[in-house]
């Protein structure tokens, strides 16, 4: 794989780009859809710093620094430059980071973007070619490893002022963190364990206690906003994913409103926004066809209030999306459009297609 | 005399390294992944697979000229069972402990296709040196691959490493490692790793044969 | 390598495989005598054990049958769901009753025995005897001895009731680990629904099952 390129093979800098097909020049490079997601994360990121200080600051700058290493070290030498300049491992680390507890130690957040970017896409042979959101999967991987440490929460807002650091953060590497905070139910906690429910105009600032990133659903979807303008997103993925996760709560409600939240609460709870928005949009993990994609969104709205109510976790996000992400491929080939002229068997099933 | 000798040791050697069980021929994965949560569990593991593996070994190159091709298999698996029943009942005798952890998995060692791929492929067709030989490399191959992950599990997932305390009390355990997930995660960087080493050795091979062209073609064939 | 070129006939396959079979039968039965008596010496000795920690200070123990509505001794080997086992210290003087409880935990059945003190109303000591609980989370119900030791003096006399950690109002309440409500909430379920059912059949205080010397069943597994 290396060796592709024989002017990259003798060292010196190539004056003839080889690439393969399609070779349309387009606006849209990879750089440049990235710089776009940058911009839409921006708001989350603030937010972070606003709720829980420079703890998140720390978690966050760890988790990228986690990540872009472990891309410049599994890269060859000479593609370095190139790999590294498109800016997609250090956003896997900043969409982790995100997910992540204020008062997780620094040392899990660096090893979760080591596995991110090492599990999650070196070992499927890089940028476009891995199966799985690599972000997500960090994160599983970090719940599946530290579960007492990344369900450890701590209030938003509970600060005396910016640089009050969790003592937790500074933990040794492989040794535990001593919560010096009262710890804290998410919302979604609080609904399946105490049936409280949280007012939504908590849910819609953010000042609740989660993960740093996906507590202020108003400057998610913001950001979604902004991906949604740049044409950055496809965006049956989201409307499939909140509309499914919408009715499916409804339903439930409607059953038993003694027992179920209401639909809002499902929508701005927890990670579903922040997930929604950048991670099961991520282009290279969910489906290419439109029909796909809106297989793929109802599957992720539908699992994630399955999960909620049903699983023992209060939180399905995560295995929702990943879940869907394995089942991609499989939508993708049963998606294809029709080839012109063939296949007359199937012109009746392609006519209901939406376009 | 001197050529048969170094033969055997070749036999033997290829099994820890170039023809490793887990490793290269990746064989045997049920006990592989069930039983290495901790370090003396899998060595245990080891010890047993590598009890039957040697004595079917032997019984099964000393009676070849018995054994109707017809019923070989079968004739393997009653030999093999044999073995492993002996082994489950002195565990259950003397390690009781180890035998509630094990569980199954002692019994399932008839069932590893390793050792009837040994019976298979090499004691039915070699003397009995040579037979035993290569099971007893092969076990040491297997009991390597089983110690190395049931090391890292126990490592990363206790703190430990045969009950002893690595890190103090402040250790915070990675849970993965102890359940499958973590077997499966840490056999698949090791062979990551075991064929990153080939890779490597290979490459070296090469650069010693253009000195020597000699040498190179009697470590391919072996 | 191989002699057998012409097809062998059917005896002398049949023949092999009986032969086989015959000389692994043999040495299978020579290992299973050989350590049956250590096995079964272990079995004992572990379910002893498990009786002796309940029951603080009990050194003796005999195995209980409820038929024909009352305690009566057994002397088998072994052990069945329906047993209860009644500990005694050095004088024969009765402790209490160890009562077994099986339920489903977070992954697979928790079997545990927990000591009870009939003229207390109290559990005295609880003893995970096998769980497939989660490594580092669900296995601290035996792991952590702050759980365990929760069970050493606790009132049964309602239903237990597992709490989150810092919570406990009531004298049959217990802290649950945290990050492991689950399998808390399991084994107290567990015990509550072992003591519903023997607790009709323990007979009233005073009535309790003497200790009978030159038990047979104490003798082969009081070592």
């Amino acid at each position: 794989m290396s060796n592709n390129n024989p002017n990259n093979a003798s060292g010196k800098d190539p004056h003839l780009l080889l690439q393969s097909a399609p070779l349309l020049h387009q606006k849209l490079t990879t750089p440049a859809a990235m710089k776009d997601v940058w911009i839409a994360l921006l708001p989350a990121s603030c937010a972070s710093f606003w709720f829980f200080g420079i703890s998140a600051v720390l978690i966050l700058l760890t988790s990228i620094a986690g990540a872009i290493l472990t891309e410049w070290i599994f890269t060859p030498t000479e593609k370095r430059r190139f790999a590294l300049s498109d800016t997609s491992a250090g956003l896997t680390g900043l969409l982790l980071g995100l997910t992540l507890p204020a008062g997780i130690p620094l040392w899990m957040a660096f090893l979760g973007g080591m596995v991110s970017i090492g599990l999650g896409k070196v070992i499927w042979g890089g940028l476009g070619s891995n199966i799985f959101n690599p972000a997500l999967l960090g994160r599983a991987f970090l719940l599946g490893t530290f579960p007492i440490a990344m369900t450890t929460w701590v209030s938003a807002g509970d600060l005396s002022d910016f640089f009050q650091l969790h003592s937790s953060n500074l933990a040794l590497p492989f040794m535990q963190g001593q919560l010096d905070a009262m710890s804290e139910a998410t919302p979604l906690g609080l609904m399946k364990f105490e049936q409280q429910v949280t007012s939504f105009g908590s849910l819609f600032i953010g000042n609740t206690a989660g993960s740093i990133g996906e507590t202020s659903g108003f400057l998610i979807i913001l950001g979604g906003i902004y991906l949604f303008l740049r044409n950055a997103i496809n965006w049956r993925i989201p409307v499939a994913i909140l509309t499914t996760a919408a009715l499916f709560s409804l339903i439930l409600l409607l059953v038993d409103n003694q027992q179920y939240p209401s639909p809002l609460f499902t929508l701005f709870s927890g990670g579903l926004l922040l997930g929604t928005f950048f991670m099961a949009t991520d282009p290279v993990t969910s489906p290419l066809t439109p029909k796909g994609c809106w297989i793929f969104g109802i599957g992720i709205g539908f699992l994630v209030v399955l999960i909620r109510v049903y699983g023992g976790l209060p939180e399905g996000v995560l295995y929702a999306i990943l879940l869907m992400n394995a089942a991609t491929p499989l939508i993708d080939r049963y998606t294809q459009p029709r080839i012109f002229g063939r296949d007359k068997q199937n012109l009746k099933n392609n006519n209901k297609a939406d376009k | 005399m001197m050529a048969t000798d170094n033969i055997a040791y070749e036999e033997m050697i290829k099994g820890i390294w170039r023809d490793n069980p887990v490793f290269v021929q990746v064989l045997g994965m049920c006990p592989m992944l069930a039983v290495t949560n901790s370090a003396i569990n899998a060595v245990v593991m080891g010890v047993a697979t590598f009890f039957v593996l040697v004595g079917s070994s032997f019984l099964v190159s000393a009676f070849k000229q018995w054994i109707p091709k017809q019923v070989r298999i079968s004739l393997y698996i009653i030999i093999i069972a044999t073995f492993v029943t002996v082994v489950d009942y002195s565990l259950l005798a003397m390690l009781p402990a180890i035998h509630k952890e094990l569980g199954a998995f002692i019994p399932l060692i008839v069932a590893n296709c390793m050792i009837l791929g040994r019976q298979e492929a090499f004691a039915s067709k070699n003397t009995v040196k040579f037979a035993v030989m290569d099971a007893v490399g092969m076990s040491a191959g297997f009991m390597i691959a089983l110690f190395s992950l049931g090391a890292v599990r126990e490592i990363l997932g206790v703190g430990a490493l045969f009950g002893f305390d690595l890190f103090g009390p402040d250790f915070e355990p990675w849970v993965i490692m102890i359940l499958p997930p973590g077997g499966f995660l840490t056999l698949g960087l090791l062979l990551l790793f075991f064929n990153w080493m080939t890779e490597k050795r290979k490459q070296f091979l090469i650069q010693l044969a253009e000195v020597d062209n000699e040498t190179i073609k009697v470590k391919a064939n072996g | 390598m191989s002699d057998s070129i012409q097809e062998p006939g059917s005896r002398r396959l049949i023949m092999s495989m009986a032969i086989a079979g015959f000389i692994s039968g043999f040495i299978i039965i020579a290992i299973y005598l050989l350590t049956f008596d250590t096995i079964k010496e272990n079995k004992a000795r572990e379910l002893q054990q498990a009786v002796f920690k309940v029951l603080p200070g009990a050194t003796k123990m005999q195995k209980l049958h409820y038929e024909n509505n009352q305690l009566v001794l057994v002397h088998i080997d072994g052990v069945d769901d329906e047993m209860i086992f009644a500990g005694y210290d050095e004088k024969g003087q009765f402790i209490g009753y160890a009562i077994q409880g099986a339920g489903p935990g977070f992954q697979d059945t928790i079997s545990l025995l927990f000591g009870y003190l009939s003229t207390e109303k109290m559990v005295i000591g609880m003893e995970i005897l096998d769980s497939r609980e989660t490594p580092g989370l669900g296995d601290k119900i035996f792991k952590d001895m702050d759980f365990v030791n929760e069970f050493k003096g606790l009132s049964i006399k309602s239903d237990l009731k597992a709490v989150k950690k810092g919570k406990k109002i009531k004298e049959t309440e217990i802290d649950a680990i945290t990050g492991a409500t689950i399998s808390s909430k399991a084994v107290v379920k567990i015990i509550n629904k072992a003591y519903k059912k023997w607790s009709p059949q323990i007979p009233p205080v005073g009535n309790e099952p003497a200790w009978v010397e030159n038990n047979t069943a104490q003798k082969t597994e009081s070592q």
